[in-house]
């Protein structure tokens, strides 16, 4: 995707800061499992490359991430034109977007409320006033020539994000913070196809002036999953809010990765940024590629660059980026046309002013829906399940709006609910590789089948046979395969021993067979319980069919009867 | 006060700052004020000059060294390499003496901007600062008129404007990415 270079200007301070708290040492091998579709990159130990030396010094890696996201908004930042993905080329432009002379920005209250929003739930301090600046640089997606964005005076700083993550064999959970630096607004730019063949760059303004917000994180993590597990729980936020839909493969959440090495103790090493990497797998695969890459160059004598790379998917490594701007050179300057932004909370709010032009931070506040770590801290008290369960519920896109359905309308206990949920329906769609909007089991079905369990209408080996035809033949329901299947336990009592005795009664035979040995009863194995007299070779003289259930006992037994 | 051409006004701007000519800024905030079409008297060390500055600075790097040399000039001529630093950043063609030349005047005409006593003078952010910033609620109410837009386009291939190639490293067609839509 052609993102330009959406990055603010703070090259220098940013990585100055030394860091607190360095989770996986290289060699350190941290598995995590609580995103999708990373189990390659978790079941591989990282960073293998690195064969500890005698005498050698151990490598620290500095991961920091600029993350924008896509606000998800009716119209766009600083225009009335519609936000759509996939929308024929230009038809979501308006003049202002297109920069005609003699139009003007006019700010989207939906995209400050958002950007207060998502500050309030990254714990930053929002800034009262803030401060709109162009920075310039010219791509033909970009008409006016500049972006406007915040550099002096952000939205909103100072956050933190908390995170956890698995580590070592017992995959002990452990929970992290990362600071955020700041969130800013700012526009998107317009995407470019580049046409190779032909020599052109074909331009889609549909994108331009979208607003974008740009999470920027101090450089407090240290390896590619720890990187990847932020950027899902920020996804989450931002979702759980709202503010942005965060769907990374339409570009609407989009990485940039700063990495940097260097011998613990010493000052940080020369850094590159990765960019535009947008798919969580991808950029845990390229920030550990980069960190390994900067390892091998640095030990073998060679020199690290200050440059820009991109991560070739398909080579799984990263490569320079053909930056024919060389250092760039954004020569920020206030934007002319807006005036400070503003924003108050209860004290600050002026007496009678216009309540659509005025930004109550502290009703804002009082507005944010549960995040996920509460949602995931509820589930854990509410249904006493594992907090490595309520990561699970919450990783998977639409599980925990299923599991909550089932819980409503089953009587059947939660951890059973939780286990039914987790192992045997996320377990099948896994197998099929289907999202959880794809079951063909609804969760109406499932918590039907689980009153059936509850009620022991069936047993639990039953239950899963019905799961298995629900999952063939949806729409059917579990009680109906029961009567079907005639998968239901006998409740009476009286009526089993009837049973019993019928059958007992009917086959005079077996029964004086089995009353001679256990074999004969059509068991392939003898339960021992059931013979208790038996010495175990006669039990083996006996059971020579069954041979491999005493394959322990060979040694023992003799070797012909 | 009227002020033509301000692009290249501006890159005359950039030019005195690459040259590290003024160490003060004043001259750059002023061509900020103008080409923002906001003008005022600038302050010294007025903050968001000294944030533009930096701006310009920071990332230059490599850039310096040539600052070194233009400096020694010192007398308003513009250095081959100062002149291709800001082609590249405008993507303008200074390729002619009378470009040069007309660069150099602008370069002279805003100079005379920092004769402007501004001592403590409260650096302004916008004309605008003391407004309201007007708050638009969400709704769409512009766009669909692809077909007008594109006529100011000089080529055009179905509904996308045509650009030349361009000086960002894109994806070649055949690797860009679909998006799948479950």
């Amino acid at each position: 995707m052609a993102v330009p270079t959406l990055r603010c200007g703070f090259s220098g301070s940013r990585w100055t800061f030394a860091l607190v708290d360095r989770g996986c040492r290289h060699r350190t091998v941290a598995t995590f499992n609580w995103i999708r579709g990373q189990s390659s990159v978790a079941q591989q130990p990282l960073h293998t490359a690195q064969k500890p030396r005698k005498g050698a010094q151990e490598w620290a890696a500095v991961v920091g991430l600029e993350i924008h996201a896509q606000i998800s908004s009716n119209s766009k930042l600083f225009s009335g034109a519609e936000v759509r993905f996939a929308a024929p080329p230009n038809s979501l432009v308006s003049f202002f977007d297109a920069s005609l002379p003699g139009t003007l920005p006019v700010l989207n209250r939906r995209c400050v409320e958002a950007a207060v929003m998502t500050g309030l739930a990254l714990n930053c301090h929002i800034n009262q006033k803030s401060l709109f600046d162009r920075k310039h640089y010219f791509y033909a997606d970009l008409p006016a020539g500049y972006q406007i964005t915040q550099q002096r005076l952000p939205i909103a700083v100072n956050g933190n994000l908390a995170y956890s993550i698995c580590v070592g064999k017992q995959q002990r959970e452990i929970t992290k913070t990362v600071r955020v630096k700041q969130i800013q607004l700012e526009q998107d730019s317009g995407k470019s196809l580049h046409d190779d063949l032909r020599s052109q760059t074909l331009v889609d303004l549909n994108r331009a002036g979208v607003g974008l917000l740009e999470v920027v994180l101090e450089p407090d993590l240290s390896c590619g999953e720890e990187a990847a597990t932020v950027v899902r729980e920020l996804q989450l936020i931002l979702q759980a809010l709202g503010t942005s839909q965060a769907n990374m493969a339409e570009g609407q959440l989009r990485v940039d990765a700063n990495v940097s090495v260097h011998h613990p103790g010493e000052p940080l090493g020369v850094r590159t940024e990765v960019k535009n990497l947008n798919s969580i797998r991808f950029l845990a695969k390229a920030i550990d590629y980069e960190i390994q890459r900067q390892i091998s160059e640095l030990e073998n004598g060679g020199e690290i660059l200050n440059e820009t790379r991109s991560f070739d998917y398909k080579l799984g490594c990263t490569v320079p980026m053909r930056d024919k701007e060389g250092k760039q050179d954004y020569r920020f300057m206030p934007e002319p046309n807006l005036p400070p932004l503003l924003l108050y909370d209860s004290t600050s709010l002026p007496a009678g002013a216009d309540p659509q032009q005025v930004i109550d931070i502290d009703r804002i506040r009082e507005t944010l829906p549960e995040l996920p770590s509460e949602t995931r801290a509820r589930l854990v008290q509410q249904y006493g399940m594992l907090p490595e369960h309520s990561f699970t519920l919450l990783n998977e896109v639409g599980l925990l709006e299923f599991f909550q359905n089932v819980i409503k309308e089953t009587r059947a206990e939660p951890k059973k609910v939780v286990s039914w949920v987790l192992n045997t329906f996320l377990g099948y769609l896994k197998q099929q590789n289907l999202a959880v909007s794809e079951s063909p089991v609804p969760p109406s079905a499932l918590a039907e089948l689980l009153d059936l369990l509850h009620t022991r209408a069936i047993s639990s080996a039953a239950a899963k046979q019905v799961f298995e035809e629900l999952w063939k033949s949806p729409g059917k329901p579990p009680a109906q395969i029961v009567s079907e299947k005639q998968l239901g336990l006998l409740q009476d009592r009286e009526a089993l021993e009837e049973l019993c005795r019928a059958t007992l009664d009917g086959h005079p035979q077996v029964v004086g067979a089995g009353r001679r040995g256990p074999r004969c009863c059509g068991h392939r194995r003898p339960v021992p319980s059931a013979v208790p007299s038996l010495p175990l070779p006669a039990l083996y003289y006996r059971t020579q069919g069954s041979y491999n259930y005493f394959s322990c006992r060979r040694d023992s037994t003799p070797s012909e009867p | 006060m009227s002020v033509h051409a301000s692009p290249t006004l501006f890159m005359a701007m950039a030019a005195k700052e690459a040259a590290g000519a003024h160490p003060d800024g004043v001259t750059l905030s002023a061509s900020l004020g103008l080409t923002g079409g906001a003008l005022r008297v600038p302050g010294r060390g007025d903050m968001w000059a000294r944030a533009v500055r930096l701006g310009l600075r920071a990332p230059l790097g490599g850039f310096r060294a040539f600052t070194a040399k233009a400096d020694a000039q010192g007398s308003g001529r513009v250095t081959a390499e100062v002149i291709e630093h800001l082609e590249r950043l405008a993507l303008v063609d200074f390729g002619s003496q009378e470009a040069v030349a007309r660069l150099e005047k602008a370069i002279a005409f805003a100079d005379r901007l920092r004769q402007v006593d501004t001592d403590g003078v409260e650096p302004m952010e916008s004309v605008l600062e003391d407004r309201c910033l007007y708050l638009r609620s969400d709704n769409v109410v512009e766009g669909n008129c692809a077909e007008e837009l594109l006529q100011n386009s000089h080529r055009v291939v179905e509904e996308y404007f045509v650009a030349p190639p361009g000086n960002i490293p894109l994806p070649k067609l055949d690797e860009q990415e679909s998006f799948p839509h479950n």
